[in-house]
């Protein structure tokens, strides 16, 4: 199902040859360190791949970015403070958790809006349901009644 | 001449799909018997002429016939016959191909099986599913024909994919549109049905089999799509949230959504106008989701065209059918008025929580989808919204959903009592509860997700369990009417079992997941969890379109062998892409997963290597949903259907 992987095949292809991944010699001898380089690699975005982070893109660009990250985190960075200074130089597109800011508030509450108007019709949809009288059963109506001798009158007619 | 007859035939099948569209439905309104007759013998013709051209189409990629555009640009003479087949449909023109022939099967088998239908709604149905083929064939014929010929024909072709090469993912696309496509039938009905001004519990039972068959197709499709990713990608990863992926999980939601609440309608006739809007955003949304693939207008590299011309066609049809039938359902949906009467606490209600959380959740998905694209024109915002929002803003809904699921099944219908309902489940809870802490206890610092997972896996699994249980009354005996419960109630609690183990496993594969990544001497050992594995040699081998390097790598546990595997990394030179092939030793509890990558300098090679807890559950939790769904449609009362219309074509007219 995951095809924007191939296109990112294609173009690091046109670079250089792909390197898989997170490469043996990008590993942090710190596992606690190296962790958290994983964990924020998973937030951004390998830019010329289409969907894909740079934990799992082979793309050079990816490479380059968890050598960044890396580097960062040796420095002492914080967390957010490595994600600030990638998306200072590569703009909000690196981020794959959109903020929250501006107009993006509507994305982050569209769920939970959308699921409140949706339980509100409900309740009162389900009241109106709970308190309706029983509808008293109506004999056919002229219209059925037409068409149960139409469909009798078929009836005699193939016999 | 075989090629050129494919083309007459799908020009042919286009015309008959524009009278089909067109008499029946005068006819219909009219009441003029001969006029709506017109609809089965063309549903019929249209398939035969559809399935003679794709038939067409598959000869040409078999017999490799380079002089077809089409065959030059994915196909090559040395593909192994079954990737020259599902050639066919692994590129934009064959795919939409398989689509229409997909459409005009399920429009035959309307006519075919549909004789209990008043024909009335018969006829208006035909109709309304015609029209979709009739769009359809226009775009086929006018912006993306398959059967263009090239003046200088090529000695060989440009060769497919070859990530495409590959059994998991020449079957996926077929199922997927069996799935789509099928979910234009429940739109056809409810069209047909707010013409008439008429829904009730026959006309759901009509629309149910039509929308279980689309749903099983669709889960069996996404399925697929997710092992192949799972095992051809290189990592593991089964899920990524891509725009395509979206694209057939919104139909899947609205689809389950639309299966429950078509319940409501058999057996209470209450949430009628609800479920016709469900039955129509269903397929809007497979439309919305052919959009998004074809189009290109949110790039994902599935998409075969990025081609605006082909987008604005598809953006055409789904503004006609769904705008259209929407403008319909507010005109016509007073007409639907509900008959059931039912309390707060009752099967219906719960049945309304549940179309609200599958309901909103697929909306969730489809805003995430569509956000980059529209914060980029409305607010000139370049962003990206990737698996962390999704993750964030989608899991909440599956755990209402799996948390209400137990008792909203066990609610009897018209009123019920919460107290009463959870007598029987409180021993599962307590038991999904004591697991789940048992997991948190024994895995202490991994991701919660872990023992959520348990919880809800063992809660959903169990109660459907209990559900089947309780329905074999008092008494003794109970084994026997067990075995002879309604395919019905198998199907249904099968199907929510599947869903527990799914989730459980998803949970279980997320939160448990080891890895290591070194690089790998030849002769050297190294350990991974409890294993010890050794890269023994490196090879280079020869397939039928491609050169692979080939590792083998001996796995040991406690001193034992326990396998040897071969993960190879491929480069096909037509095609100019290499691709990786993990090797995978399958076990019940666990994946072990090994990628060889690049060699390096000083004679290593970088090595991956994954165990993945419980990975094959994912796949087989959706088989058993997907088997649950089957048996359900097996159910007796769809059959008794089916059968009670040879009764009548048994007497001979008396003229």
């Amino acid at each position: 199902m995951k095809g924007l992987r191939w296109i990112c095949l294609v173009l690091s292809l046109a670079i250089a040859l792909p390197a898989a991944a997170v490469q043996p010699d990008e590993v942090l001898e710190d596992p606690v360190l190296e962790g958290r380089a994983r964990e924020i690699s998973k937030g951004l975005r390998c830019l010329v791949c289409r969907n894909e982070n740079i934990d799992e893109s082979n793309a050079d660009l990816a490479r380059d970015l968890r050598l960044l990250v890396r580097e960062r985190l040796l420095a002492g960075d914080s967390d957010t403070e490595v994600v600030d200074f990638v998306t200072d130089r590569y703009g909000e597109y690196v981020l794959l958790k959109p903020l929250t800011t501006g107009a993006n508030w509507l994305l982050w509450a569209a769920g939970p809006l959308m699921f409140l108007l949706a339980a509100g019709t409900a309740v009162v949809f389900l009241r109106g349901r709970s308190r309706a009288e029983t509808p008293v059963e109506a004999g056919l109506s002229t219209e059925e009644r037409a068409r149960l001798q139409a469909i009798m009158a078929q009836d005699d007619h193939t016999a | 001449m075989i090629t050129e007859l494919g083309h007459f035939a799908l020009v042919l099948a286009f015309l008959v799909a524009i009278v089909q569209a067109i008499v029946p439905l005068i006819g219909a309104a009219r009441r003029w018997p001969g006029w709506m007759a017109v609809a089965e013998p063309a549903a019929t013709t249209q398939f035969l002429l559809t399935a003679f051209s794709f038939g067409a189409l598959t000869w040409a990629f078999v017999s490799s016939d380079f002089s077809l555009r089409l065959v030059v640009l994915n196909s090559h003479s040395a593909k192994p016959l079954i990737y020259k087949i599902s050639g066919t449909w692994g590129n934009h023109e064959g795919s939409m191909l398989l689509w229409v022939l997909i459409l005009t099967l399920f429009g035959a088998m309307a006519a075919w099986f549909g004789g209990n239908l008043p024909p009335t709604l018969r006829a208006r149905v035909l109709a309304v599913q015609s029209a979709i083929a009739v769009a359809f064939f226009a775009f086929i014929l006018f912006t993306s024909n398959p059967f263009l010929r090239l003046a200088v024909p090529p000695f060989d072709g440009q060769d497919l994919n070859p990530l495409l090469q590959d059994p998991g993912l020449a079957f996926h696309p077929p199922f997927l549109y069996l799935g789509y496509v099928g979910l234009s039938m429940a739109f056809s009905f409810a069209v047909a049905a707010l013409i008439e001004g008429r829904v009730d519990a026959a006309w759901a039972r009509w629309v149910r089999p039509w929308t279980l068959a689309a749903w099983i197709f669709l889960t069996i499709g996404i399925a697929l799509g997710s092992w192949w990713a799972y095992y051809e990608l290189g990592w593991g990863g089964f899920w990524f949230w891509d725009p395509v992926e979206n694209a057939s999980f919104m139909p899947w939601l609205f689809a389950a959504a639309l299966l429950h609440s078509a319940i409501v309608v058999e057996k209470r006739e209450a949430l009628k106008s609800w479920t016709v809007l469900l039955a129509i955003l269903a397929f809007g949304f497979s439309l919305i989701g052919t959009f998004i693939v074809r189009s290109g207008i949110i790039t994902s590299v599935h998409a075969f065209a990025n081609d605006p011309e082909r987008g604005i066609f598809i953006l055409m049809i789904l503004a006609v059918f769904t705008g259209g039938a929407l403008t319909l359902f507010a005109a016509r949906a007073q007409a639907l008025e509900a008959k059931g009467v039912f309390g707060m606490v009752s099967r219906e209600s719960a049945l309304v929580v549940n179309n609200i959380l599958l309901a909103v959740s697929a909306m969730v998905v489809f805003v995430g989808t569509v956000w980059p694209v529209v914060a980029e024109l409305a607010f000139d915002r370049k962003l990206s919204v990737g698996p962390p929002f999704f993750d964030m803003a989608f899991t909440p809904f599956v755990i209402a959903l799996a948390l209400i699921l137990p008792v909203g099944a066990m609610l009897p219908w018209k009123r019920g009592n919460l107290r009463r309902t959870m007598l029987p489940l409180w021993p599962v809870l307590g038991l999904s509860v004591a697991l789940g802490g048992l997991a948190y206890a024994l895995r202490t610092g991994d991701s919660a997700a872990g023992p959520l997972g348990v919880l809800l896996g063992v809660w959903v699994l169990g109660g459907a369990m209990v559900d089947l249980w309780r329905r074999t009354g008092r008494g003794a005996g109970r084994m026997g009417r067990l075995t002879r419960l309604a395919r019905a109630d198998w199907g249904k609690a099968v199907a929510h079992g599947g869903l527990g183990i799914t989730i459980f496993a998803i949970c279980a594969l997320v939160a448990w997941q080891e890895e290591d990544i070194r690089v790998a001497y030849p002769g050297e050992p190294f350990t991974v969890g409890r294993y010890d594995l050794i890269l023994h040699d490196v090879t280079t081998e020869r397939g039928p379109n491609y050169v692979a390097e080939v590792a083998e790598v001996h796995v040991f546990t406690n001193g034992r062998e326990l396998t040897r595997l071969f993960p190879e990394k491929r480069n096909y030179p037509v095609a100019r892409m290499p691709t990786t092939e993990a090797a995978i030793d399958y076990r019940v509890l666990r994946d072990l997963y090994v990628v060889v990558g690049d060699r390096q300098n000083d004679g290593g090679w970088t090595m991956r290597t994954y165990i993945k807890p419980f990975a094959n559950w994912i796949w087989a939790g959706c088989l058993i949903m997907a088997l649950g769904g089957a048996l359900s449609l097996s159910d007796r009362r769809f059959r008794v259907a089916a059968g009670a219309r040879k009764a009548p074509s048994a007497g001979v007219p008396a003229e």
